[in-house]
C-alpha cells in the first residue's frame, strides 16, 4: 500500500544565519494511524547524517507524537479532508519543527496544569505540558493552530 | 508495536509493550487488559522493557485501566522504565499513582 505521507527534502541556504539549513517537509492526512509512521519518518530525517544522543531522539518524537496528535484530534477533529503539515528547520545546532493543522487554534495559555493535585489523576491533559518540558522553545502562532518546537542538539 | 500477554506461575497477566503506547494503539491495551478482567484476572504488570516511546495518551491510557483494576479490588504494576520513559512519570508526577519496580522480576517477586 502506497504510504499517504508525503515527504520534500531539500538543502538551502538559510536565509539570515551562517550555516546550511536541510529543510523537510511532510503532509499527513488526519488520522491518527499516520502518527507513528510521521514520527518514525520526521525523526529519521531531522536525525540523519548526525549521532544523536538517545535523549535528543526520544524528546524529538515524544514532542513530535504531541503535536501531530493535538493537532490530528482536536485541531482538526480528525476530519478527512483536512491535513496536517510538519516543516522542520535543521541546523548544526538545534532543530525547529513547526507542526500546523487546519482547525481555528487554541489558546495555550488557557490549558490547565495536570500536575495540579487535583488533575494528577485525569486521564487527559498532558500533552502541551510534556512539549514544554522536552523541547527548548515553544512558541505558537496568533490563531494557535501551529506550534514551533526548537530543540537543541546537545 | 505489539502487546505480548503472558501469565506468570502466581497469577499475574504481564502485558508488555513493544514499540510505543501512543494513541494511536492505547484502546488495544485497554480493551486487552479489559478482556482480562471480565475473565476475572486482578493482578496486572505492564512491562516498557521493549518500548521506545509513550505519549500523553498512552500515559491516560495507564491511568484510566489503574482506576478500573483498582475498582475492581485488583492491582497493576509497571515496570522495566528506562531513564526517559521514566522521566515522562516523574514530570508529570504519575510515578507518584503507580507501583514502578526496575525489572518484572522485583515487580513479580512479592505481587
Amino acid at each position: 500500500m502506497a504510504s499517504p505521507l508525503q515527504l520534500c527534502v531539500r538543502r538551502t541556504p538559510a536565509s539570515g544565519v551562517p550555516a546550511v539549513a536541510t529543510q523537510v517537509h511532510v503532509r499527513m492526512p488526519s488520522e491518527v494511524e499516520c502518527i507513528e509512521q510521521t514520527v518514525s519518518l520526521v525523526t529519521r530525517h531531522c536525525l540523519a547524517g548526525t549521532v544523536p544522543t538517545d535523549r535528543l531522539r526520544f524528546r524529538l518524537q515524544v514532542a513530535l507524537a504531541e503535536a501531530l496528535a493535538n493537532a490530528v484530534m482536536r485541531g482538526n477533529q480528525e476530519e478527512t479532508g483536512k491535513t496536517v503539515l510538519v516543516d522542520a528547520d535543521l541546523f548544526p545546532d538545534c532543530i525547529r519543527v513547526q507542526v500546523t493543522d487546519e482547525g481555528a487554534g487554541f489558546d495555550p495559555t488557557q490549558v490547565p496544569d495536570p500536575v495540579l493535585p487535583e488533575q494528577i489523576a485525569d486521564t487527559c491533559g498532558r500533552g502541551l505540558f510534556l512539549i514544554r518540558k522536552l523541547v527548548d522553545e515553544v512558541h505558537f502562532n496568533e490563531q494557535g493552530n501551529s506550534i514551533c518546537m526548537t530543540l537543541r542538539r546537545r | 508495536m505489539a502487546f505480548h500477554q503472558t501469565k506468570d506461575a502466581g497469577g499475574v497477566v504481564v502485558v508488555r509493550v513493544e514499540g510505543q503506547l501512543i494513541v494511536g494503539n492505547r484502546q488495544e491495551l485497554k480493551d486487552l487488559i479489559g478482556a482480562a478482567l471480565d475473565r476475572g484476572e486482578r493482578k496486572f504488570l505492564i512491562d516498557f522493557g521493549r518500548t521506545g516511546y509513550i505519549d500523553s495518551s498512552g500515559l491516560g491510557a495507564l491511568v484510566s485501566l489503574s482506576k478500573r483494576v483498582r475498582e475492581l479490588g485488583g492491582e497493576l504494576r509497571l515496570s522495566g522504565l528506562n531513564e526517559d520513559l521514566r522521566s515522562l512519570f516523574e514530570l508529570t508526577k504519575l510515578d507518584t499513582l503507580f507501583a514502578i519496580a526496575d525489572t518484572p522480576e522485583q515487580a513479580l517477586a512479592n505481587f
